[in-house]
């Protein structure tokens, strides 16, 4: 895969404003998924022509971490509170209906590219539990017959588009 | 603002700011103030747009000069939220909605009015509460790591400074040697809020004891505990308080730098701290020579990446220098060799945040507090199956019968409470026997829990124990980091053995095997996580042997969630024939039998039967009937 040149640039800038601090390769490649959604090896590439950290150190911490994607993730990042106090109320079940109505596991994305599933950690809204948030908005309190609504919702924001 | 760089521009500052703060909430002048709660769980039901609308009112009616608005930190309440409380009358509003914006100004702002229909109804008395401090909830709290949260506006260095901020750190670096300090920290009796429970002065001590150029404190914020959610309110409330206790940390045992590790999960966290962190730049209270003393600080903020693993220090600290976040071994200790191979002191945001307390008011206002072995406050995030979901905090010793029934209002539904689950994935689950136990560190550990970082999960009948195990094992496998054998393959054998035990696969055998497995992987594992992988498996299985028993002796699930050995089952004599679980089943596995309805005469209408072995337990049934006619089994 060939990397645009304004992509290059624009890795090599974030590479460059960090290149002061001490250790800057978690803020480097927190700044990178930020901007670009995933980190592939191809921009790992960059990172370490840039750093003169070795491509193999990058990728272990890439794939040390969950925050870090090899991968696109979908349009729209379905994330599903697992914390314990949203599983206590029933928010595998809310996963599980997503994953029937979408066709596809926690962690996939759909083949269109619209949605990717994901089993999250605490988001720290217990007292709206089960939650769960789509791009950073956070949805209360969430039944599995809910489900339906909510996607139909970002269809037709997307047919609409 | 202007320079802070002397104790007489500080301590004017404090008068001024005191002053203002006060006439604010005491409504001097005839000025009345209006605050929102903008903590996470408000913001996420809309708290933010709660505010706009309110200032538009305000607006509209001209009152933009006579009545002021701004958000302030978690009000700790949850579950009731989004909150918006008006000074000087202290008048509390709850789970208020942009369309009741309106009625707050009209009349209560403007008519003078209480808005009844907005307050808090205690469930017991059905009484309308409109002061916060008379609610049940707030009424046995004490408040030290949550001061100032939900009063001052928390991006406000002058209200910081308004409500005690930065006395202590005054008192310690202007009148007292670092020695001193530690002294006062030992003498306080705290212990690390993180879960460790370790005596912050003495760790301290040691670093203190340490020579060399450079020093570190580091501020654990990476909160991974699922459901606990106290060092996010903290930070975002009032995060002043956390930086002033890293600061005191910093100049008892010569650290000239600071560092809060903070999960990227906490967005308004992060940006509150860093907007602090700037703000106490700009005039001088982090630099060089803080207060014209020799005392230098600087403060930096380092993001988590979604890793568990990086709550225990040493794995914290190779993930704040870009490493994998995998755990050192200890010794040496991270107060001998910690980041960047220099002496460094690993708190918790939540012990930080008492530190400047116990300056300001001196140790014994701390030790007072509390039981024996563990003093002052902790906070708690109660959750789970709670009336009153939210962060409490409250002394050492307080029992768990008080947490659950007077402060968290007691089960909802009128079930029964089955478990607590304390210390998240490394804790274990206290049982209706241990409700009046005192909680502290000690007590907790001697039942087989622990306090870990004061998460508090509530469990009621509905729940399955062995369920909950299998999920806490599962959160262990996608967090074990892998550096170690037993917990990297264990703990994804022991995850196996309970979904077979879920499933209606597991034997007796299968018991034993798990319980010399989790012995395994304590004694081999590396870190915490690995060590006390197996709790929540050996917890449940102590505190609830009959449910692992009915699993694998009868393949049944008492509390009917493991799908594999429960059904759903159709009650003739309740059923009505309306057809409408036929209608909701997403495999179509429902059909009418031959007999007809029993509860009343109805033509053409049958009793409906499920088809077991095409069921796929998905509850729509159950979830839809209006006769209650569907059960688990």
């Amino acid at each position: 895969m060939a990397i645009k040149p304004e992509v290059v640039k624009g890795v090599n800038d974030i590479c460059d404003k960090y290149a002061n601090e001490p250790s800057p390769l978690m803020m480097i490649l927190s700044a990178i998924q930020k901007e670009y959604g995933y980190i592939p090896l191809e921009v790992q590439q960059i990172i370490s022509d840039r750093t003169g950290i070795p491509v193999a150190e990058i990728y272990g911490v890439v794939t040390f971490y969950s925050f870090f994607s090899l991968k696109p993730k979908g349009k729209y990042v379905i994330g599903i509170c697992l914390g314990t106090a949203c599983f206590v109320k029933n928010s595998q079940q809310v996963i599980d209906k997503f994953s029937t109505l979408l066709g596809i596991k926690a962690g996939e994305t759909t083949k269109d590219g619209l949605f990717t599933i994901e089993a999250i950690r605490c988001i720290g809204a217990c007292a709206l539990a089960p939650a769960m948030s789509i791009n950073g908005k956070v949805y209360p309190k969430v039944t599995p017959d809910q489900v339906g609504k909510i996607i139909d919702e970002y269809k037709k924001m997307e047919a609409e588009a | 603002m202007e320079q802070i760089k002397t104790v007489q521009s500080l301590d004017t500052h404090i008068a001024e700011c005191t002053k203002v703060l006060h006439a604010k909430l005491k409504g001097e002048g005839g000025k009345r103030a209006i605050v929102v709660c903008g903590g996470t769980g408000c913001i996420a039901n809309n708290s933010v747009d709660i505010q706009a609308e309110i200032e538009k009112e305000l607006k509209a009616h001209g009152l933009e000069d006579k009545v002021t608005v701004n958000h302030v930190g978690c009000f700790g309440f949850c579950s009731q939220g989004p909150f918006v409380k008006i000074f000087p009358e202290d008048t509390l509003y709850r789970a208020v909605k942009v369309s009741d914006v309106k009625q707050i100004i009209e009349k209560d702002i403007i008519g003078g009015e209480i808005c009844e229909n907005l307050l808090y109804v205690d469930p017991q008395t059905h009484e309308k509460v409109a002061k916060q401090d008379d609610i049940n909830f707030y009424k046995k709290q004490v408040r030290i790591a949550l001061h100032g949260c939900s009063l001052i506006n928390p991006d406000l260095l002058e209200e910081a400074l308004g409500y005690d901020g930065f006395k202590g750190l005054k008192r310690a670096i202007t009148q007292m040697t670092p020695q001193e300090v530690i002294d006062e920290v030992l003498a306080s009796g705290i212990r690390g809020r993180g879960g460790g429970g370790f005596p912050t002065g003495r760790k301290w001590q040691f670093a203190a004891n340490v020579q060399a150029d450079q020093k570190y404190v580091v501020c654990n914020g990476d909160e991974g505990d699922p459901g606990a959610f106290m060092d996010r309110s903290i930070l975002e409330g009032n995060p002043f308080e956390v930086i002033e206790g890293m600061m005191i940390a910093g100049y008892a045992f010569g650290a000239s730098e600071g560092y809060f590790y903070v999960r990227a999960e906490y967005p308004v966290a992060v940006s509150r701290l860093q907007r602090a962190i700037e703000d106490m730049e700009k005039v001088g209270l982090l630099g060089d020579h803080i207060l014209g003393t020799d005392f230098s600080f600087r403060a930096h903020i380092r993001l988590g990446a979604g890793a568990f693993v990086c709550g225990e220090e040493t794995a914290l600290l190779n993930s704040i220098e870009g490493q994998r976040g995998m755990p050192r071994p200890r010794p040496p200790f991270p107060a001998i060799k910690g980041l960047w191979g220099k002496p460094t002191c690993v708190n918790n945001v939540e012990t930080l945040s008492q530190i400047p307390f116990i300056l300001r008011e001196g140790a014994s206002a701390f030790n007072c507090i509390g039981t024996e072995g563990s003093k002052g406050t902790k906070v708690f995030a109660l959750g789970g199956k709670v009336n009153n979901v939210g962060l409490v905090e409250v002394p050492m010793g307080t029992t768990l019968r008080t947490l659950v029934y007077d402060i968290g209002g007691g089960i909802p539904g009128n079930k029964a409470f089955k478990a607590i689950q304390t210390g998240g994935p490394s804790g274990g689950c206290l049982t209706e026997k241990d409700l009046d136990t005192p909680i502290d560190y000690d007590t907790l550990v001697a039942r087989g829990s622990m306090m870990g970082s004061g998460g508090a999960i509530v469990m009621d009948e509905d729940n399955c124990m062995v369920d909950i195990a299998h999920f806490y094992m599962d959160f262990i496998v996608d967090e074990s980091c892998g550096k170690c054998s037993p917990c990297r393959i264990g703990t994804k054998r022991l995850f196996e053995m309970l979904t077979a035990i879920t499933e209606g696969k597991g034997t007796e055998k299968t018991l034993e095997d798990m319980k010399e497995l989790a012995t395994v992987i304590k004694n081999g594992s590396l870190c915490a996580l690995g060590q006390t992988a197996a709790n929540p498996i050996l917890s449940t299985m102590t505190n609830f042997p009959e449910e692992y028993e009915a699993h694998v002796k009868e393949k049944k699930c008492p509390a009917h969630v493991c799908k594999n050995l429960m059904q759903y089952q159709i009650l003739p004599e309740k059923c009505m024939g309306c057809t409408l679980c036929a209608r909701n089943c997403p495999v179509s596995c429902i059909a009418p039998t031959a007999d007809p309805v029993t509860v009343k005469p109805l033509p053409n209408k049958f009793v409906h039967a499920i088809d077991q072995s095409k069921c796929i337990k998905c509850g729509s049934c159950m979830a839809g009937c209006h006769f209650g006619a569907i059960i688990k089994k």
